[in-house]
């Protein structure tokens, strides 16, 4: 619900090293402040503006553009079913609707204690091991409605935790990015990139 | 069922989680192909992967060496962008490399980088594979202490960043210009043609080259081995070897590499090696070939080889290696319907036939299902798409009905494929299954109007 907070302001400056024009760190940072509050809000994306150089209404563009930003809150799990053409032929209308009924909720919604959320979603590329759904972006291949009853139970219960992070969190390994590493300085004697903007 | 398995290029290592760590990867000969490649000129690295005549592996199956070829000399610098963005419907095997052989990408990748000059290499992964970015960064980071990437690898003295980067949902962006839209930090809408490769204007309008995984994860073993050896396998126009990955109702479903060209459909269908037949003892109705955006293809057509020059002219594509099995008991008009919406879902806008024919293709087909068809939808449907891609529209031939192919590929009236390819699995399956559609139709009791609510096109259509 709010700005970067000062260790993600940190990384968020290791990130923009990465890159030789900063905008393209525009997507990471998003995720960054998913990863923070597991939402992108409005204070977030106005921070990322005043990083990046840009209006709000940009990063707000870009935002918006893609399915895995979510501009209000959702469940601490979301349970995406893919019902895309290889999981539909072996059952995956089914499982979402097994999903949504186990869970109480409409596809989209968010259980009234704010665990989960269910999505239906295209294809995840996990086609050979279908009916596949993911949560948080972990997969859980060739599911059942009894197995998916079991992942809820457990998810509920903690019991995969280990596996499963907070919404928001993709990557738990961040890449290094020591000073001798950025934007093509690895690359001696090249021209300067036009328009670079190095790390400040 | 004649099936020549040989040696596997690119899924060799999938079993083997030792090979995730540098340890593993280089004790089954890792980063050899590159050492290989740093012993030569970078220029004599592109001839040999020119004269392998590897094609690209990501859907549009153009030649590697070519590609990299048309990078204008002297204006660096010059980058690389990996597209691991694998979002085709029923495509899963660029995954297989990500998550299982992630220094295998790593090292295709610092080859191709030595080999154009690139001062930095992003390998963007597609935002929903967590595991396949935690792996990769996991990959790169080791291949940095071991000075395989960097700052003088391997003491030759070239040097090269490597940047892992994913994306947040969004299919268009498989698009390579999309592609580099969305790693500038923009909307991921394609872009304008000419120039048509980002050889000539692509990431911050410098010249570059934009990979699959599966195509740059080749380059090692090429390396090692010789374009020779590579050229020994496959067909005359399809060398080397090809990850499928096949699913819907096999009793196997599987990503499977098999020597190029010389397999055919009904070997990775029906061989106990491969997906092992039909499911309960059915019958094949249809497939889907090379992804959702490939015309489909029908039992006759099991004996086409799976080469890119035999299944073109024949009227499909083998895009993105990803094969889908539909048995008798499909309902061919919900399964089209389903694709239909995945475009209309995923068309990014920009271009007005894409952006409301899809819409309006998901809307009429809905209303189809749902009992509030009208007599002449199936036209409409034909009309729009029409408007969408100019006929005739590839499509495979039927022998029975003396109906010749047409070739692919498809005329466009959008700046990218995505348009286009909606047409695929509608046009397929109303030539084909017309009964169904009118099955469909003649239940249509409802007044006009039911079913006719464009809010209910987005993902959850209400069935």
């Amino acid at each position: 619900m709010a700005r970067l907070n000062p260790d993600n302001l940190v990384i968020a400056r290791q990130i923009l090293g990465r890159y030789p024009h900063s905008r393209s760190a525009l997507i990471p940072l998003l995720h960054l402040a998913q990863e923070q509050d597991g939402w992108v809000s409005e204070e977030a994306m106005v921070h990322i503006a005043e990083l990046l150089d840009v209006t709000p209404a940009e990063v707000l563009g870009t935002a918006s553009f893609y399915e895995m930003f979510k501009r209000e809150p959702v469940g601490r799990y979301l349970v995406n079913v893919c019902t895309n053409i290889s999981c539909l032929l072996v059952g995956g209308e089914e499982l979402l609707e097994h999903c949504t009924e186990r869970l109480g909720v409409p596809v989209g919604g968010t259980t009234e204690d704010g665990v989960f959320s269910v999505e239906e979603v295209e294809c995840i590329a996990a086609c050979t091991d279908a009916p596949c759904l993911q949560v948080n972006y972990r997969y859980f291949p060739t599911m059942t409605p009894d197995a998916a009853d079991l992942l809820f139970d457990d998810l509920r219960a903690g019991r995969l935790d280990d596996v499963v992070p907070p919404h928001g969190t993709l990557s738990r390994l961040r890449p290094v990015a020591d000073a001798e590493r950025w934007a093509g300085r690895g690359a001696e004697g090249l021209p300067a990139v036009p328009g670079q903007q190095g790390r400040s | 069922m004649a099936v020549s398995e040989v040696a596997p290029i690119v899924s060799a290592r999938r079993a083997d989680p030792g090979a995730r760590s540098i340890e593993g990867y280089l004790a089954d000969g890792g980063y050899e192909g590159l050492r290989a490649a740093l012993a030569r000129p970078p220029g004599e690295v592109v001839d040999e992967v020119k004269a392998a005549q590897l094609l690209g592996r990501g859907g549009a199956g153009f030649p590697a060496g070519q590609k990299w070829g048309f990078l204008p000399p002297g204006k660096q610098p010059y980058y690389l962008v990996v597209n691991g963005d694998e979002s085709e419907p029923g495509t899963c095997k660029d995954r297989v490399i990500l998550e299982n052989d992630p220094h295998l990408l790593v090292e295709g990748t610092l080859i191709c980088a030595y080999a154009i000059g690139a001062a930095q290499a992003f390998i963007y992964i597609r935002g929903e594979m967590a595991l396949a970015q935690e792996r990769v960064i996991a990959a790169v980071e080791e291949a940095y202490q071991r000075g395989f990437a960097g700052r003088d690898i391997c003491g030759s003295g070239f040097s090269v960043d490597v940047v892992v980067h994913w994306g947040a949902g969004a299919y268009i962006v498989g698009e390579e210009t999309a592609l580099l839209e969305s790693l500038e930090g923009k909307r991921g809408m394609p872009r304008l043609k000419p120039p048509y490769f980002p050889a000539a204007i692509g990431l911050y309008g410098q010249p570059t080259v934009v990979n699959n995984v599966e195509t740059l994860a080749n380059l090692p073993w090429v390396l090692r081995h010789g374009a020779d050896a590579f050229l020994a396998l496959g067909t005359e126009r399809a060398h080397g070897t090809r990850l499928f990955a096949v699913s819907g109702h096999v009793r196997k479903p599987g990503v499977f590499e098999v020597e190029y060209g010389t397999t055919t459909f009904r070997d990775v269908i029906f061989d106990d090696r491969y997906a092992g037949g039909i499911r309960d003892g059915n019958q094949l109705k249809a497939f889907i070939p090379g992804g959702s955006s490939a015309p489909w293809l029908f039992p006759e057509h099991l004996d086409l080889a799976l080469d890119p020059s035999v299944v073109g002219p024949a009227g499909s594509m083998l895009g993105s290696g990803a094969i889908v099995v539909m048995d008798e008991t499909t309902d061919a008009v919900r399964a089209a319907l389903r694709l239909v919406r995945f475009y209309a879902h995923e068309s990014c806008g920009k271009c007005t036939p894409c952006r409301e024919g899809t819409t309006w293709l998901a809307t009429i087909l809905s209303r189809v299902v749902r009992g509030g068809g009208r007599a002449d939808d199936l036209d409409l449907l034909l009309d729009v798409a029409d408007n969408i891609s100019p006929p005739p529209f590839p499509r495979a031939g039927w022998a029975d009905q003396a109906i010749a192919p047409v070739p692919f590929p498809y005329r466009r009236t959008t700046i990218c494929d995505l348009g286009p390819s909606v047409v695929s699995p509608l046009r397929s399956a109303i030539e084909r299954f017309r009964p169904e559609f009118e099955a469909y139709l003649a239940r249509a009791v409802a007044a006009d109007g039911e079913g006719d609510d464009p809010a209910a096109i987005p993902v959850a259509v209400s069935r």
